[in-house]
């Protein structure tokens, strides 16, 4: 078998496997509401610990990413008389793109990576072998809540996101662009629409599932020892930020056609 | 009563086992003993169902495990219990959290209740007082402790412990033996033990069974197994680089 066939055979396997994951996670989801059985604590738990491992690496990108559009665009738009658009512009490229899709990068780095280690190095150590014979499945006891505490802080952290990318623009714009905070709250008033904000958000959620699905996925293949931990946890990371990027762009235009076919 | 009937697997091209054929009565102490990385544990591994054989049966009461759906295999895990060689207690939750696991997915009983079983399991494998430590603050010994102590949490009818002693020093061998002989005489558990540790085999077993290049060469009782004619097992007891063991 040549390696190009090996490689294809081998990303059709994996896409394969982790649909699989994804299927399970919400059979286990459903059949744990249906009997009362879903751990609210855990998915407390992970939320949490999602939730505090990323801020403050969020908060940054959030403030730097609002910043820098302003300072981008902000002269530019001023020497063609548009400064009234500035906070408009910041805020769509902001809800739409940026604040989905580098939050999700960040959490995927952060958060992802520390998945795959973590069940990567519960099977090394058979504590996966052990849940099995305490008759627990694995997937509803480590994938599901992950899932859901991914999903839901994805939600979250893009909304920090986007707030903190705000008052980052704003004090550019206030003190090197000479806006006032009147007009570029004005601004994002006049253009941001509702739709705008909820399809990011409604991205950052997916995203969400995608790093936490591969995050499980390479921890539940990975083999050998601490270097099967560490290489499962660098290809967790580097295939979601890949399948990210891949699925925005189909996503985007899904989002682009709801939006024209149904609130326009 | 477990019957393995011509149990095979393998992994790739390597076949580890080539036909195993075990009979393990109701409360009897079974020990299998055989070099390291002879497939001792992959033997174990199908008994308990967490591999799936190539070809064979495991039958337990009368049935087959290896045609188990998954409710059924989980009814069944929930009678038996399982000592890993690492003791694979659970990182993130103390010592109290990984006794008390299966109770708590798979009981209703009160919290206070739960409590009182783990503080009793774990004053049998003698670690008293021991519930809130995290798993990374015990020694190896007491890992393995705290191990079955999980293990018999659920009052297992059949316990399989995967090299039990391995790593231990000889004081804390002797200790989980004697806390497996203890175990046997007040649950009446039937034991499978996955060992190399001759010393350990001799104390803990009703039979030996030997098990090398995928098949069990030898079953008897200890005397049996001592007095036994067969190279491979003169060799294995005896400890000896040379013979049938290296040429196979």
């Amino acid at each position: 078998m040549t390696l190009f066939n090996r490689l294809v055979k081998d990303f059709v396997e994996a896409i394969g496997s982790m649909s699989i994951l994804f299927m399970q996670t919400i059979y286990w989801t459903i059949h744990n509401l249906k009997t009362g059985r879903f751990s609210f604590k855990n998915l407390l738990d992970q939320m949490s610990r999602i939730g505090v491992d990323s801020l403050s690496m969020v908060a940054i990108t959030g403030v730097s990413t609002g910043a820098v559009l302003v300072v981008q665009i902000g002269y530019q738009f001023a020497q063609m008389g548009a400064q009234s658009y500035v906070g408009g512009v910041v805020s769509l490229a902001m809800a739409r793109e940026l604040a989905p899709i580098l939050t999700s990068i960040v959490v995927a780095g952060r958060v992802g990576s520390a998945i795959a280690a973590e069940i990567g190095t519960m099977k090394i150590t058979e504590q996966i072998d052990a849940l099995e014979t305490l008759a627990t499945n694995p997937v509803d006891y480590l994938v599901v809540p992950r899932f859901w505490g991914c999903t839901i802080m994805l939600f979250m952290l893009t909304i920090f996101t986007n707030v903190v990318g705000m008052i980052g623009g704003s004090i550019v714009a206030v003190h090197q662009i000479g806006l006032t905070l009147i007009s570029f709250r004005d601004s994002i008033l006049h253009m941001l629409l509702i739709q705008d904000l909820m399809g990011g958000l409604f991205k950052a959620m997916i995203f969400g599932g995608i790093i936490a699905i591969i995050g499980c996925y390479k921890g539940f293949t990975t083999e050998g020892g601490a270097e099967g931990v560490g290489q499962s946890t660098t290809s967790a990371v580097v295939v979601s930020i890949m399948m990210i990027l891949a699925v925005n762009y189909f996503l985007t235009v899904g989002i682009n056609n709801f939006n024209t076919a149904y609130l326009q | 009563m477990i019957i393995v009937s011509n149990l095979q697997k393998s992994f790739g091209p390597k076949q580890v086992l080539k036909g195993v054929n075990l009979k393990i009565y109701d409360g009897e102490s079974l020990v299998i003993l055989g070099p390291s990385g002879c497939g001792k544990s992959v033997l174990l591994k199908n008994i308990i169902g967490l591999m799936k054989p190539d070809a064979g049966q495991v039958i337990i009461d009368g049935e087959d495990i290896t045609r188990f759906e998954q409710k059924k295999l989980d009814a069944l895990r929930m009678r038996m219990g399982m000592l890993f060689q690492s003791a694979a207690l659970f990182d993130s939750l103390n010592v109290e959290e990984n006794v008390a696991f299966g109770l708590r997915r798979h009981t209703s009983l009160s919290n206070r209740a739960i409590h009182h079983i783990v503080s009793e399991k774990l004053e049998m494998v003698g670690l008293p007082g021991t519930n809130y430590l995290m798993p990374s603050e015990l020694s190896g010994g007491m890992r393995k402790r705290v191990g079955l102590a999980r293990a018999i949490a659920m009052e297992p009818e059949i316990i399989l412990y995967d090299e039990p002693t391995t790593g231990l020093d000889p004081i804390m061998t002797s200790a989980i033996d004697e806390l497996h002989l203890s175990l046997k005489e007040r649950l009446g558990v039937t034991s499978i033990v996955v060992t190399h540790d001759l010393k350990s085999a001799y104390r803990v077993c009703d039979r030996i069974a030997l098990h090398f290049g995928g098949q069990i060469v030898e079953i008897g009782t200890r005397e049996e197994i001592i007095n036994s004619p067969n190279p491979i097992v003169q060799q294995f007891i005896r400890g000896e680089a040379q013979g049938p063991m290296t040429l196979l």
